[in-house]
């Protein structure tokens, strides 16, 4: 047990010796690495943030029910009535035009425009919060209500939300296509750099090979190097990530201010860092001995 | 130990290195194989080792078949033989006492045993003293002892020598037949490659004469 815990420590002096040996390239290595994963990683952790936004507002949604101009007190009471008669249906808010016009002249500052007004311009309004959340219910409710009569437009709150859920799916698509495009290039830096590896050490190999060493000898001291570098590689690109995500957060304080709101962006989550590690790790292994087989094959 | 039967190598371009050779080498003897330079010597050796295969015949090595042996088993081979090259083929990264280290650590042994088993090497070969050097640091004759000591650290039955004394004056050629006369006393099985036909004719072992490739009687 000693023993073999004493060649483990041994391989990996002997692995970060070979990588600082030529400190100046080990560390372009990673910083490529590191950069191309971050590409990928930071955009997904961006397309996470907005999603995380999209739930909250989608989380509850709602429609605005708008009567006509010329709907009577006894229409209000119907429409209000047959409301909550409908299954589809939790809870009503009735808002009247008064109530309306009260709340946009406090809202949005337009207290003097909206005064200099002869007459009220807005209808009579149903907030409705529907018992069902699914895309194709609502719009069949949405229509079922457009029917009641003296019922102007039924807005679909969520509508936009959805349009942002379908602009999501293909950010997602872009950065899983993006994400397989430099996991190939990263192979390939992993490939050239294990095969000047495989160079310099070349004499070393063949003598090897002449005194007795296995193929798995031979592959070893490479593999841990690439899997080494790649995990240096996912240390830099989640390095990259945090210290942009921290900077932006900064920034975006102070925007988050003049709305009101305390949205700041989240960072990779415990179980996404350790992903983005293990997949680095991992890759720099992969091009490793695609490497070392490939130059092995070559030779006797 | 050691048996050729009708073993040909021919190379791509039609040159043949050796003709149809037979031999048998018993456990524990000391064999020289002479001849001028291109008489097939190296090709003999290489044929042992696996290095290179044969185009016909059967070479059996300790029971095994090399010529049809698996490229996986090859190692394992590798590791019964003492392989003392022309060229020694010594890595200048590392000290004389890692070049001697490294066929142990192929064979993965534990460390402390290898240190010691190394030393003893170096000892026997009268290079203990410059274990911290750098090959590159050591004469000619200090270099070919280094090789063999790489060669028998692992304690192979059998020792292959490759024009051991090739480019040495007679005082540390002398000292290479000495430390080999040493292994054999002590029942290693060896075969030396040499073109001096004075190092064969100083000892009483047997000679193996290669003409053109072909065994001369």
């Amino acid at each position: 047990m000693i023993n073999w815990f004493a060649q483990h420590v041994r391989v990996l002096v002997s692995t970060l010796r070979r990588l600082f040996s030529t400190p100046v390239s080990s560390l372009l290595n990673i910083l490529v690495i590191g950069i191309a994963l971050s590409l990928p990683a930071g955009m997904y952790l961006l397309l996470q943030n907005v999603q995380g936004l999209a739930d909250q507002l989608t989380g509850t949604p709602q429609l605005s029910v708008f009567l006509s101009m010329d709907a009577s007190k006894d229409d209000v009471a119907r429409i209000g009535k047959q409301l909550q008669q409908n299954v589809g249906i939790g809870r009503t808010e009735f808002v009247s035009r008064e109530q309306a016009l009260e709340q946009l002249k406090r809202s949005t500052g337009l207290a003097d425009v909206i005064g200099g007004l002869t007459q009220n311009p807005l209808p009579d309004a149903y907030v409705v919060y529907p018992k069902i959340s699914e895309a194709q219910a609502l719009e069949t409710l949405r229509d079922e209500l457009k029917k009641l009569g003296k019922v102007d437009l039924v807005q679909l709150d969520s509508a936009w939300a959805h349009k942002l859920e379908a602009l999501l799916k293909l950010g997602r698509m872009a950065v899983l296509i993006l994400a397989a495009l430099l996991s190939v290039a990263l192979l390939a830096v992993t490939f050239n750099t294990i095969r000047l590896q495989i160079l310099t050490h070349r004499e070393e190999i063949e003598v090897s090979r002449l005194i007795g060493a296995t193929n798995a000898f031979i592959r070893r001291p490479f593999l841990h190097l690439g899997l080494l570098q790649g995990l240096l590689g996912g240390v830099a690109a989640w390095l990259i990530i945090t210290i942009s995500i921290t900077l932006l957060n900064h920034s975006l304080a102070g925007l988050a201010q003049l709305y009101a709101s305390n949205f700041i962006l989240h960072t990779l989550s415990a179980g996404d860092s350790l992903s983005l590690l293990l997949f680095s790790a991992y890759l720099g292994w992969v091009g490793a001995w695609l490497s070392v087989a490939q130059h092995l094959r070559g030779a006797t | 130990m050691i048996t050729f039967s009708q073993v040909s190598k021919r190379y791509s371009g039609g040159f043949e290195a050796l003709k149809n050779v037979s031999f048998d080498i018993n456990e524990g003897e000391m064999v020289f194989v002479s001849g001028h330079s291109g008489a097939g010597k190296s090709t003999l050796l290489n044929l042992i080792a696996a290095i290179e295969r044969p185009n016909s015949g059967s070479i059996i090595v300790k029971g095994q078949n090399v010529a049809s042996l698996k490229k996986g088993a090859l190692p394992y081979l590798r590791r019964n033989l003492g392989l003392i090259f022309q060229d020694h083929k010594l890595l200048f990264d590392r000290s004389v006492f890692d070049n001697v280290m490294l066929p142990l650590k192929i064979c993965g042994f534990d460390h402390r045993e290898s240190a010691k088993r190394a030393r003893s090497a170096l000892d026997k070969v009268g290079l203990l003293q410059r274990e911290k050097a750098n090959p590159v640091a050591l004469s000619g004759g200090e270099q070919q002892r280094l090789c063999i000591a790489r060669a028998i650290v692992n304690r192979p039955a059998i020792l292959l020598a490759d024009e051991p004394t090739g480019n040495l004056d007679t005082d540390y050629a002398n000292d290479i037949m000495g430390i080999f006369n040493s292994f054999h006393q002590v029942g290693v099985t060896l075969l030396i490659a040499t073109h001096d036909q004075s190092t064969c004719k100083q000892s009483k072992a047997r000679v193996l004469t290669l003409k053109h490739g072909e065994l001369q009687p």
